[in-house]
């Protein structure tokens, strides 16, 4: 089984009301949960990416994802106070460019020890391009086929010095990139840093079989996990490459108590915690694109319908058919009868392993055991403790049942994850 | 014993590319023990070396109190990233961030990315201008105290104490805010090499340490009142600018390195300068050599401090903390009343 951790962002994951909420910025945060997770022998720490802070009618949304550190400054400091854990970047392949990215990649390899890990995103709106010299957007078609010319191209420069540290021009022409020149840094400890895909959609798994080392997704249950699984290994054998070169990790909260009864109360009080009255109208809107800001959250759902044209959201990936979502919601509030907030509880929110730490080791287990994945990413829902009871309570049990190491076996991610180093095509 | 003004000095610790940590971090905690107010680490992507700002952030939570100054180049890069990277070394770093505007001006480089060509140093240079420029406002587009955390109405932060930058320059344009908050100095220390004019203009509109060349005392002296006096023409203080000369040197033997602690103490004597930036030929045999040759006269002579008096690197400076120019501009009385109750509910403040 492999394991990483993410650093949670302020959002509805987590719970920064909460008395033992530290902050979200200052180092000691990250080196805290970092350090917990090298202390539990996980394979990685992971990092999310912002570009633009989201807006909500028209403003700066307070209270969705709001402050944080660039990613691979924040990883390179990290590991002056790690030894083996990996160290995962969430980087746009829209608003950089190949050069520079393989650049500061390879040098966090090197500077880390053979450590790092890009977690290859792309983006599709003009909101967030604004920022940017690019500015403008690409189709979500052009996202996939600049985002896999991204990745080629970076493989190219990270081969273009040999393994014995002699350096040749490279030269590539694409549809998207027309560069050529020397790069500046040596083939680094890992070969090529890991590259991770995050995505359920049929490109981003296409994508993730042609040239990516773990797929970081979400499902909501086993059965969904298997399928996912089973859909992406299938898919690897046209390009050439084993079953284990790719690994499926899903984002995972978890919620550990005493009892099963205990623990089923505490993730109740978690997340009323994380779906606030106000986080329920929001979750709300962000369906209906409407203002609903004068409807009660201890009430029904709105009888008016989602306004399809809506921009209320800018800055988050909408859903797809907010009709059909919110056609869901209202059988589901009538059904059971819930209030808004109470329906928007039950909707959201990522798998959860919730019980005690045997029945949560226990599980995480069966999920793997049953191809329903290879590890999981865990989420915690507190900065920067959120770790330590996983660490502490699961991580023993896990290394007791014989699925999960007790010591890492080799100084690299890659040598973490079971992946070969790629072979240089120089 | 209290020295009058200062003496700022600073270290190159680049040379021969090295992709090891540790090699880097040793010169900075060596820069460190000699209480030189900065290192920089020079960078480029025309030749073999990593990513300076990388190797700086790497070098960080092993060292306390050295100021860290990566070069950091603006014309292929993109500013929005330049400034999240820059306000993310100071947070690791916990305020001892700075970095070197640097451009790329030739085709080599321009082929690197693809995008545009290789173009003259004044627009280059007009353009690092610009960057510097954003990447401050963006630094302020969080004020100091944005972050509230009111479990009343679920607001973790106000959204009326963030700010768009609305920027718009010859080449680029960001919207803004920054998507990281308030750095700890408010601003990163921006470093300029001055030396040529296009950057010398650049560096006295954005720079808060200027570094030229010079062959005489005479010649830096002239240079420092000039930068000075055309700063104060875009309306900075001159105060809150430092001009160091950056020095090459070449040091074999303790005879050198005392030698070169007087040419110091010399031109120091002389209002040359803030300070001086020097730039070893041989880093690991000269920096030992000026850390425990040149270092202890200065020391001696008292025209050196002994510790860091303060953490940041603008605190080594002696160069004040700016205020957010968005917070200093919102209507007064707006904050009073509940900046008064936050700080009765969190009478330690932020840190």
């Amino acid at each position: 089984m492999h394991l990483a951790a993410h650093f949670p962002g302020v959002n509805s994951t987590t719970v920064w009301t909460d008395p033992r909420s530290r902050s979200q910025i200052e180092f000691s945060s990250f080196e805290h949960l970092a350090r917990t997770a090298e202390r539990g022998r996980f394979d990685f720490f992971f990092l999310a990416e912002g570009l633009r802070l989201r807006e909500h009618r028209g403003r700066i949304h307070d209270l969705d994802v709001v402050g944080r550190p660039e990613s691979i400054t924040l990883l390179n400091a990290l590991a002056a106070v790690t030894d083996r854990l990996g160290l995962a970047a969430t980087v746009n392949a829209t608003f950089n460019e190949p050069y520079e990215l393989a650049r500061r990649l390879a040098t966090l390899d090197h500077l880390s020890g053979g450590r790092a890990a890009w977690n290859v995103v792309t983006s599709s709106d003009a909101f967030t391009g604004e920022n940017f010299r690019r500015g403008g957007y690409l189709d979500r078609a052009d996202r996939y086929t600049r985002a896999a010319e991204f990745v080629a191209t970076a493989r190219e420069l990270w081969d273009s010095w040999s393994p014995d540290g002699s350096p040749s021009p490279f030269a590539h022409t694409g549809p998207h990139f027309d560069i050529a020149g020397e790069f500046t840094v040596p083939r680094s400890p890992q070969g090529h840093p890991v590259v991770i895909q995050a995505g359920d959609s049929d490109e981003g798994r296409e994508f993730a079989a042609s040239s990516a080392d773990v797929i970081f997704t979400r499902h909501g249950t086993l059965d969904a996990g298997r399928a996912f699984y089973a859909d992406t290994k299938r898919r690897l054998a046209k390009y050439g490459r084993e079953p284990s070169e790719l690994k499926i990790m899903p984002g995972v909260s978890y919620v550990l108590g005493d009892t099963a009864a205990d623990a089923q109360e505490r993730a109740a009080v978690i997340r009323e915690q994380q779906v606030s009255p106000q986080n329920a109208i929001l979750a709300l809107e962000q369906i209906w694109g409407r203002d609903l800001s004068s409807y009660d959250p201890d009430g029904p759902l709105p009888e008016v319908d989602p306004d399809p044209g809506s921009d209320v959201v800018q800055g988050r990936v909408g859903v797809a058919d907010p009709q059909a979502v919110a056609a869901k919601w209202r059988a589901l509030s009538r059904e059971k009868g819930l209030s808004i907030r109470q329906t928007v509880i039950e909707t959201t929110g990522r798998q959860s392993f919730i019980g005690t730490p045997e029945a949560v080791a226990a599980e995480l287990h069966e999920f793997v055991r049953a191809d329903a994945a290879d590890g999981f990413v865990l989420v915690p829902h507190l900065t920067p403790g959120g770790l330590d009871d996983f660490v502490d309570r699961v991580v023993p049990l896990l290394q007791e049942r014989g699925v999960f190491r007790t010591e890492y076996s080799g100084p690299t991610l890659r040598s973490h994850l079971g992946l070969a180093e790629p072979v240089w095509k120089g | 014993m209290p020295v009058p003004r200062p003496l700022h000095l600073a270290a190159e610790i680049g040379g021969r590319p090295r992709y090891d940590a540790g090699h880097y971090t040793r010169l900075a905690l060596l820069a460190e023990r000699g209480n030189l107010d900065f290192i920089t680490l020079d960078d480029s992507f025309a030749r073999p070396g990593p990513d300076a700002l990388a190797v700086l952030a790497r070098v960080a939570p092993g060292t306390g109190r050295i100021g860290l100054v990566p070069a950091v180049t603006t014309t292929h890069t993109e500013p929005f990233h330049v400034s999240s990277a820059v306000a993310t070394l100071d947070w690791v770093s916990r305020g001892r961030a700075g970095w070197r505007t640097a451009v790329s001006d030739t085709a080599a480089e321009a082929a690197l990315f693809g995008r545009r060509d290789a173009a003259p140093h004044d627009e280059l240079w007009h353009e690092a201008g610009e960057v510097a420029d954003v990447a401050a406002r963006l630094w302020d587009s969080w004020d100091d105290d944005a972050e509230i955390r009111d479990v009343a109405t679920g607001r973790f932060i106000d959204r009326d104490r963030l700010h768009y930058t609305d920027f718009t320059g010859r080449t680029f344009s960001v919207r803004g805010p920054a998507i990281v908050p308030r750095p700890p100095q408010g601003h990163p220390v921006t470093v300029v090499d001055g030396t040529g004019a296009a950057a010398r203009e650049t560096a006295v509109r954005h720079a808060d340490v200027v570094l030229v060349r010079a062959e005489d005392p005479v010649t830096a002296r002239t240079c420092r009142e000039e930068i000075r006096n055309r700063a104060a023409a875009h309306g900075r203080s001159p105060d809150q600018l430092r001009v160091l000369v950056s020095l090459p040197v070449e040091l074999h033997t303790g005879a050198d390195a005392v030698g070169l602690a007087r040419l110091i103490a010399d031109w120091y004597e002389q209002d040359a300068a803030d300070g001086f930036h020097l730039i070893p030929a041989d880093v690991e045999r000269d920096l030992p050599l000026i850390v425990d040759g040149t270092v202890p006269v200065l020391q001696h002579h008292c025209l050196l401090r002994r510790f860091y008096p303060g953490a940041t690197l603008r605190e080594h400076l002696g160069l004040a903390r700016p205020a957010g120019r968005y917070a200093a501009r919102s209507p007064g009385g707006r904050h009073a009343p509940s900046a008064a109750g936050r700080y009765a509910q969190n009478p330690g403040g932020r840190p």
